[in-house]
């Protein structure tokens, strides 16, 4: 575990020096040019745009991340053969995937609290107040925070067994499928035969299930979200995780380096 | 540590290739062979021969189609073995994002070390392999070596540790390889450049077509033989001598290659016409010839280098 420390802290320290985190350069000006738009708008919207706005922004700059570097994660290290020198120290490859993993979601994570922060800053800024029932947004900050390490992790997976180009693609697609995995659940029952229906709920189920992390909703209302569902939230993402990096491992631990 | 560095028992690797995989191509053939501790050994053969593979199987880079392999007197699944051994790729790449001491410390990091031991190691490394003066192109291998052997380590495997150096940074290395050897280390590398072997090794193991085709120390291979002897000597005015016509002139110098048993009346004779003797050294077999032999020997037996086909 210590070994996986390491290796996550250089991964922190290449996202940092590699600039990924000029992202939040973009993120505070489309945050100060909102900020000064919505003083255009009739007052009683102020939040609900800020909010959405903010935490799209938050999304979509953290699924770009955790997308292209988490595919690069593993596969740029095979390709440079810079894993060469790491795999003859005493760490075994499942401790690089982890601490790989790991150290990208550090990343995101300061990322992430950056982001939110920006965001807090100009709600203050728009309302000259922030209230108790605000604190929803931090908690879909949190929700998009679980969101994106899964994706690493489903990253991380394909990229041990495939090209850099088809685990975006898988990852992607993952992605866009988990979004909807309510629907899948929602098809009538009658309209299919039964096998088909039996395979149709296993698939839901076994598919991650994206669509959970969103309270975008609620938090631009300013509604709470349960504690229960919070709970059922961090516990979801740490199992599938858990079971992804496994399968991960299990590929990874058999790969002949080229 | 009294058994041998490394066991090496039927190492196989097979490569499948073609539609469903089918086909094989054979990239080493059970490899059988030792390494004795304290020892320097040679890993020599032509590029593709198969040393590269059988260092990455070793390091677990790659897996074994059959055999296995014990260093230290631990299996080589064992990760634990990975302390005590250094490794040096054969095109060692580091991280662009970190300076060279970030890099040696980034891997002393996995040794146990404490803060205060690492920064001196890895102050001790830069400047034991010359990374203060080095040029950027040989950069790379220098910090491969640091690394390497940062950690003290018992045994180290180098894979063509001199190619891409300059004749400078070929002595360097090949004083880093002496030193090891002094401080009691064993060394395993691998070459295709056999002055390197027979100058530093204590035994060599030659490798052609992905099978071990001898393991000795140098010299005591067949084809590795004195292939006759070369006399330098300087030679002003004229003279007649009959072995004048046999030498190759460069001004007032000539260079004469003559059989071992004739060397001393060839030196006589030379002496006699008033030449001034420079240097008298062996003839060995050039590494292409060295080589080309075994192969051709290879392919007379009616086995291709490459084994393909189920």
């Amino acid at each position: 575990m210590r070994r996986a420390g390491v290796v996550a802290l250089n991964t922190f320290r290449e996202a940092v020096r590699d600039r990924v985190l000029y992202n939040l350069v973009f993120f505070a000006l489309l945050m100060i040019a909102a900020s000064v738009a919505v003083g255009q708008i009739s007052i009683g919207i102020e939040q609900t745009v800020i909010v959405s706005l903010g935490l799209s922004a938050i999304s979509v700059i953290g699924l770009l991340i955790s997308v292209f570097i988490g595919v690069a994660l593993v596969s740029k290290e095979m390709d440079k053969r810079t894993l060469y020198t790491l795999l003859a120290k005493p760490v075994r490859r499942w401790e690089f995937l982890l601490g790989k993993f790991a150290g990208l979601v550090l990343t995101l994570a300061v990322n992430t609290a950056a982001m939110a922060l920006g965001l807090l800053l100009v709600m203050i800024y728009v309302k000259h107040t922030l209230e108790r029932s605000d604190a929803v947004v931090l908690v879909a900050v949190y929700f998009i925070l679980l969101k994106l390490a899964l994706i690493v992790a489903l990253a991380l997976m394909f990229s041990c067994f495939t090209t850099p180009l088809l685990a975006i693609l898988f990852t992607v697609g993952l992605y866009i499928v988990g979004l909807y995995v309510q629907e899948l659940r929602n098809v009538p029952v009658n309209v299919m035969s039964p096998a088909m229906a039996a395979f149709t709920k296993w698939l839901s189920y076994l598919l991650p299930n994206f669509e959970n992390f969103n309270v975008m909703a609620m938090a631009a209302h300013g509604k709470a979200v349960p504690g229960a569902f919070i709970l059922q939230n961090t516990l979801y993402t740490v199992v599938y995780c858990a079971i992804v990096l496994t399968a991960a491992a299990a590929v990874f631990s058999r790969r002949n380096l080229k | 540590m009294t058994g041998p560095a490394i066991e090496i028992e039927n190492l196989t690797k097979k490569y499948p290739f073609g539609f469903l995989n089918l086909k094989n191509r054979m990239s080493l053939e059970g490899l059988n062979m030792q390494v004795e501790t304290g020892e320097v050994f040679g890993f020599i053969g032509p590029n593709g021969a198969g040393k590269s593979t059988a260092i990455k199987l070793l390091m677990r880079l790659i897996f074994p189609t059959a055999g296995s392999a014990r260093i230290l007197g631990k299996p080589i699944s064992d990760v634990e073995m990975h302390r005590d051994i250094g490794y040096l790729p054969e095109q060692p790449y580091f991280y662009d994002y970190l300076t060279a001491a970030e890099v040696l410390d980034y891997f002393a990091r996995f040794h146990d070390l404490t803060a205060a031991d690492r920064k001196e190691r890895v102050e001790r490394m830069l400047k034991k392999v010359g990374l203060e003066t080095a040029r950027k192109i040989q950069l790379r291998k220098y910090v491969g070596l640091a690394q390497a052997i940062l950690h003290d380590p018992k045994l180290v495997i180098l894979d063509e540790p001199m190619s891409g150096l300059d004749p400078v940074g070929r002595r360097e290395v090949r004083d880093i390889i002496l030193e090891l050897k002094r401080d009691g280390k064993t060394v395993m590398f691998s070459t295709h450049i056999l002055s390197d072997a027979e100058m530093l090794c204590d035994r060599v193991g030659v490798i052609v077509g992905g099978k071990l085709r001898g393991v000795g120390a140098p010299g005591t291979l067949v084809d590795m033989k004195t292939q006759g002897m070369e006399i330098l000597f300087e030679l002003t005015g004229t003279s007649n001598a009959p072995l004048l016509s046999k030498a190759t002139r460069t001004g007032d110098r000539y260079r004469l290659q003559v059989a071992e048993e004739e060397l001393y009346a060839a030196i006589e004779q030379l002496r006699g016409a008033g030449a001034r003797i420079l240097s008298v050294s062996q003839v060995k077999a050039t590494l292409e010839e060295f080589f080309m032999n075994l192969v051709e020997a290879d392919r007379a037996q009616g086995a291709a280098v490459e084994v393909s086909g189920q």
